[in-house]
């Protein structure tokens, strides 16, 4: 983790723009600059600049944001829950549909569905997001106006309940504004399935080697020769080996999805921490771009030690 | 028959090689033997064949300047005439600009696949025959790396950096190079304590020999298929930059940038935006069927069909 810090800090360091100049504009006399100089802390060795860092970072400070003139953690604080909902629908796209498609795929190995379930995947491994999003833009919003455009809900709609989690939907359910909720829902169900349907192909095709995995196991037979159910046989026993690894998979789905976000929020102009890193990225606004990674990439870290430790639970041999 | 009549396909298909280049040849067209056996694989094989066709050729197949604007014949539909897919909201005609994109995607996919593998295969060797402090050292850095999500990482070094094309490609080979180092150090791991390296200790050799003569010839199928596989993930990953106007700069007709200057028209004029998203789909999907053929050839282990 402090080594994810280090490289933060680093590009912020070999960036070509003076962030002294930033502070004090372009006219700025000697001693003005000079007095920036210190204040920022750039007459201090590295070592001692990256201490500071990583004391600020540590206590949830990463510097003011230029764009916004507000401390960039307030930002992702305000942005984030907007990146969450929008992934963790996604997730629960993926793994509704991708772990059966995953499973039957293996149990009938080689029939049109394997073949279907390779397709899937291979497609979404193929398929560049952004297009896609614009393409589902095009058709289901511009063509049949079956969903809500751009943007996380209608203008109608804004601010007329309380935010709570910052989730709209959660929100919106708890004011009880049923309404809102519809209109809410129509906004976020096309980006949510397009990063659903990239977490599926990659779920599924998961699921499905792990699952042919298990049901080459001589244990399976011996099931299968006791005479059960091919049912039971398939989500009773060979199912339930394979829970540990497929969780490890959707925890890293889940943190590609926070990541993939970045291009889907662009193109469905989602105010979420895609945005706002891209943003602040095209606007030289440093401390937000580094802040933002920072966040992602300490997700990243939690989510990938989470699902270590389930491992290390669930499964009595890693003891 | 006899052995001087004997047919160049029995000579590699012989069962009792009579050299080391005679085995290696019969391996390396068994290999392509198994690979042509391979419908999608083969499909994928074309497309690329075709792309990199494409590029070499552009200037004769390309009808029109791909900077040349025309703003009397701007937005034109598919299927005007002398424009088959239409021109965009310059009036330059789209099919030229995707031909001449094919060139710097190629760009971007060979100059990636020139360094992150390379450097992979470097750091993961020697991390993993040097063991100790090296390997920790070494393994941590790459792990730092890994921490981080691709895109954002990229993102955030095109930022330090500068946009533009070069830059895009250095980004994207600092974020794809560790997955390679961790591989080829667990290969290393393998290799490192089997007999013939320790024969060769024996016999002399240094530690420069052993890895460049003996361990990354081992290394190397493996690595292959990973990169292959990983193409599409390059290709993608420089559009996306280029969508999000910090890869390729206009008026560059690279793909992801023409699809971000037709997202604005997207929904009274789609072909502008659509047409160099189909070329990107197809050219990655290419890559994915090609990728898949090679891992059931090279690594029979992983397959997964």
């Amino acid at each position: 983790m402090l080594g994810l810090l280090f490289v933060t800090f680093f590009i912020g360091r070999v960036m070509p723009i003076d962030p002294v100049l930033a502070v004090v504009g372009e006219r700025a006399t000697q001693d003005q600059y000079h007095a920036a100089y210190l204040e920022l802390g750039l007459d201090r060795t590295l070592v001692v600049q990256f201490s500071y860092y990583v004391w600020d970072v540590i206590h949830g400070d990463f510097g003011m944001s230029l764009l916004t003139a507000r401390p960039v953690s307030q930002d992702i604080a305000r942005v984030f829950p907007a990146t969450m909902e929008l992934a963790t629908i996604g997730i629960i796209f993926g793994i509704v549909l991708g772990v059966p498609l995953g499973v039957v795929a293996a149990v009938r190995r080689g029939s049109w569905i394997d073949q279907v379930a390779r397709v899937v995947a291979l497609v979404g491994y193929s398929m560049p997001i952004f297009w896609l999003g614009l393409m589902g833009l095009l058709l289901f919003y511009g063509i049949l106006g079956w969903v809500g455009g751009p943007g996380r809900q209608g203008i109608f709609y804004e601010d007329t309940f309380p935010s709570v989690t910052g989730m709209i939907l959660v929100d919106a359910a708890l004011a009880r504004d049923w309404g809102a909720f519809k209109d809410a829902f129509s906004h976020i169900v096309l980006p949510a399935s397009l990063l659903g349907y990239y977490s599926l192909a990659y779920i599924s095709r998961m699921t499905r080697s792990f699952m042919l995995e298990q049901l080459s196991a001589e244990y399976v037979t011996t099931a299968r020769v006791k005479g059960m159910s091919e049912w039971a046989v398939v989500w009773r026993h060979a199912f339930r080996n394979i829970r540990v690894q497929l969780i490890t998979v959707i925890a890293l789905s889940y943190a590609g999805l926070l990541e993939g976000s970045v291009l889907t929020e662009i193109i469905f102009s989602w105010p979420g921490i895609g945005n706002y890193i891209t943003t602040a990225l095209l606007s030289a606004d440093m401390n937000a771009v580094l802040g933002g990674t920072v966040v992602v990439g300490l997700i990243f870290v939690c989510l990938n030690i989470f699902s270590d430790l389930l491992y290390k639970i669930f499964d009595p041999r890693s003891k | 028959m006899t052995t001087e009549t004997q047919t160049l396909r029995e000579w590699l298909l012989s069962e009792t090689p009579t050299s080391r280049r005679h085995a290696r040849m019969a391996a390396l067209y068994k290999g392509w033997l198994t690979l042509r056996a391979n419908h999608m694989a083969m499909i994928g094989l074309g497309i690329i064949a075709l792309l990199i066709g494409t590029a070499m050729f552009a200037p004769l197949l390309a009808q029109h300047d791909p900077f040349v604007q025309d703003l009397a014949f701007r937005l034109q539909p598919l299927g005007t005439e002398g424009h088959i897919l239409g021109t965009d909201s310059l009036g330059r005609d789209i099919l030229s600009r995707m031909i001449y994109g094919s060139r710097i995607t190629l760009y971007i996919v060979a100059l990636v696949v020139m360094i992150a593998p390379v450097a992979g295969l470097l750091v993961g060797t020697i991390a993993g025959y040097a063991g100790g402090w090296t390997d920790i050292i070494l393994m941590r850095i790459t792990d730092i790396f890994l921490a981080f999500p691709r895109l954002i990482l990229a993102l955030a070094f095109v930022a330090a950096l500068g946009a533009g094309i070069e830059n895009a490609v250095l980004a994207i080979a600092l974020t794809a190079w560790p997955p390679y180092a961790r591989m080829a150090r667990a290969e290393t791991l393998t290799i490192r304590s089997s007999d013939y390296i320790s024969a060769i200790r024996l016999q002399g050799a240094g530690p420069m020999r052993i890895i460049t003569k003996h361990i990354w010839p081992l290394c190397i199928s493996s690595l292959i298929v990973r990169v292959t596989l990983d193409m599409a993930g390059i290709i993608l990953a420089a559009a996306g930059l280029g969508f999000l106007g910090l890869g390729a700069q206009p008026p560059s007709p690279e793909w992801g940038a023409m699809i971000s200057e037709g997202r604005r028209f997207i929904l009274d004029y789609w072909w502008i935006a659509t047409m160099p998203g189909l070329a990107i789909f197809t050219v990655s999907l290419a890559f994915n069927l090609l990728g898949d053929g090679l891992r059931d050839v090279l690594d029979p282990k992983d397959s997964t069909s």
